[in-house]
């Protein structure tokens, strides 16, 4: 899309070096083009009038003292400027070239990559952290509801134990006083029973102490009769 | 020896290429630091990021670096928009860099201390301006010399300076490099001329060139002090001349 004004830039820096040249052609000394080292003097006054045009006005380049190649001050030397010009046109371009359609994507895509990794482990640590916020909410859910449960269950065992409790009680209570009650009536049966052999050892005894004493036994019905009088009035 | 501090700067032909009408087009010394710097720059950026590694190493690191470094200033000077001369920017930024900074070793020739070099590429730079102001805005690009809010009586006098100020633009550009590359190495030679004279006096001249030779070790970190910077300011002023082509009205 801006390959347009891509080649009208190169062709401005071409168009540089073409008003250069004829610049540097009517001043040249054919005899001194070869590479001679030449012995320098320090720039002379000379150099300043092409100093006024040299960077602006390249095709106004006839100074007093640039044409030589030999002598004069080498940045104001036009007879050198095209070779300087073109190479500079060649090695630039080269490298523009290279950094924009090699070295930038290059560099732009290792930081690209970096910055989608991290924007993607970043995201995942979000979610793995949304993912752990979740298993804990369900982790205390969890264990309230287990703890209610637990509650549950103790309640109700308490409860039926109470109950079992309560009713083993009642059970052994009514079978105590059942025996208590049988205990009762049991005693009341040998103390009535033997309350009726209290009589028959009496008149027995009687008639014994009767016999002893006065030496002779008493009749049957008067000893009876005595015992039933002192057991009336005892029990009177 | 002759004292002779512009040597450093003369052009020798190694091989001439062609021959156009009595101009001579040859390989010379500038040509092969040219190509050289190129040749630099790509390959070690081509072999800082061999590994295309997530994490960076030292080297890949420097790629980066130079990378969103340019990229920033781009972008803060001329917008989203004007990403489009980030390989520009990026190139002659490097281009300057390496050169200026290649230079300053001893025997080295330096590019950018010849005002042909550096004018060309200020010219690169305010044609690209001039072509893709007009590319893409067509005669609204001529709003850049018509500021707006200006009395209608001012206006002539602003136009005319804004024209003027435009024009200055490629001419201090290419000699705020190129002088500053030039006045630094002479400088730097002449002191070094200093030494080799007053060490070939005697005892007392070598106690004497001692001074002109901490000034040499001064001179040579204020001059790569100022081949950074010459070539930061080269690309900073390259984005902000850039801005003007993608957005004409202030």
């Amino acid at each position: 899309m801006n390959k347009t004004w891509k080649l009208a830039a190169a062709a401005a820096l071409w168009g540089t070096a073409v008003l250069a040249v004829p610049a540097t052609a009517g001043s040249l000394d054919p005899s001194s083009v070869s590479a001679r080292p030449a012995p320098m003097v320090v720039a002379q006054a000379g150099a300043a009038a092409p100093a006024a045009h040299a960077p602006g006005a390249p095709e106004a380049g006839h100074g007093p003292e640039g044409g030589e190649s030999h002598g004069g001050f080498p940045p104001f030397k036009p007879a050198n400027y095209a070779s300087q010009l073109i190479w500079l046109i060649v090695s630039f371009g080269a490298l523009y070239f290279l950094m924009s359609r090699v070295t930038l994507p290059r560099i732009g895509r290792i930081l690209e990559e970096r910055h989608d990794r991290i924007a993607k482990d970043l995201e995942e640590a979000r979610l793995r952290q949304a993912e752990s916020e979740a298993a804990h909410v369900a982790y205390e859910k969890a264990l309230t509801e287990a703890r209610g449960k637990a509650n549950a269950i103790a309640g109700e065992a308490r409860n039926r134990l109470t109950a079992e409790t309560d009713a083993n009680r009642k059970a052994l209570e009514a079978s105590l006083n059942t025996k208590l009650a049988d205990a009762e009536s049991r005693i009341a049966a040998t103390k009535t029973s033997a309350l009726s052999h209290v009589r028959g050892i009496a008149v027995d005894t009687t008639n014994a102490i009767v016999t002893t004493l006065v030496g002779a036994g008493a009749p049957q019905q008067d000893v009876e009769a005595a015992v039933d009088a002192a057991l009336a009035a005892k029990s009177n | 020896m002759t004292i002779d501090p512009i040597h450093q700067f003369e052009i020798q032909r190694y091989v001439e290429l062609l021959k156009l009408s009595g101009v001579s087009v040859s390989f010379t010394n500038s040509a092969a630091f040219m190509v050289g710097i190129v040749a630099v720059i790509f390959f070690f950026l081509t072999y800082a990021t061999r590994g295309r590694t997530l994490v960076p190493g030292r080297m890949q690191s420097v790629a980066e670096m130079s990378y969103e470094f340019i990229a920033k200033m781009v972008r803060d000077s001329a917008g989203t928009e004007g990403m489009v001369f980030f390989p520009l920017v990026f190139s002659l930024f490097l281009f300057v860099f390496v050169a200026n900074v290649v230079g300053l070793v001893p025997y080295t020739f330096t590019i950018t201390a010849h005002i042909v070099v550096t004018a060309a590429l200020a010219l690169l730079v305010i044609g690209t301006v001039i072509v893709y102001g007009f590319y893409k805005h067509g005669t609204h690009f001529l709003h850049l010399f018509v500021p707006s809010g200006v009395p209608a009586f001012l206006l002539p006098f602003v136009v005319l300076i804004e024209v003027v100020s435009f024009l200055s633009r490629p001419i201090s550009l290419s000699l705020r490099l190129f002088a500053n590359m030039l006045a630094g190495h002479i400088a730097l030679k002449v002191f070094a001329f200093f030494v080799v004279g007053l060490g070939s006096v005697g005892a007392l001249g070598w106690l004497g060139a001692t001074l002109p030779f901490f000034m040499i070790v001064a001179l040579t970190a204020l001059e790569l002090l100022v081949a950074v910077l010459q070539a930061y300011v080269f690309a900073v002023l390259t984005s902000i001349y850039l801005n003007d082509a993608v957005h004409p009205g202030h």
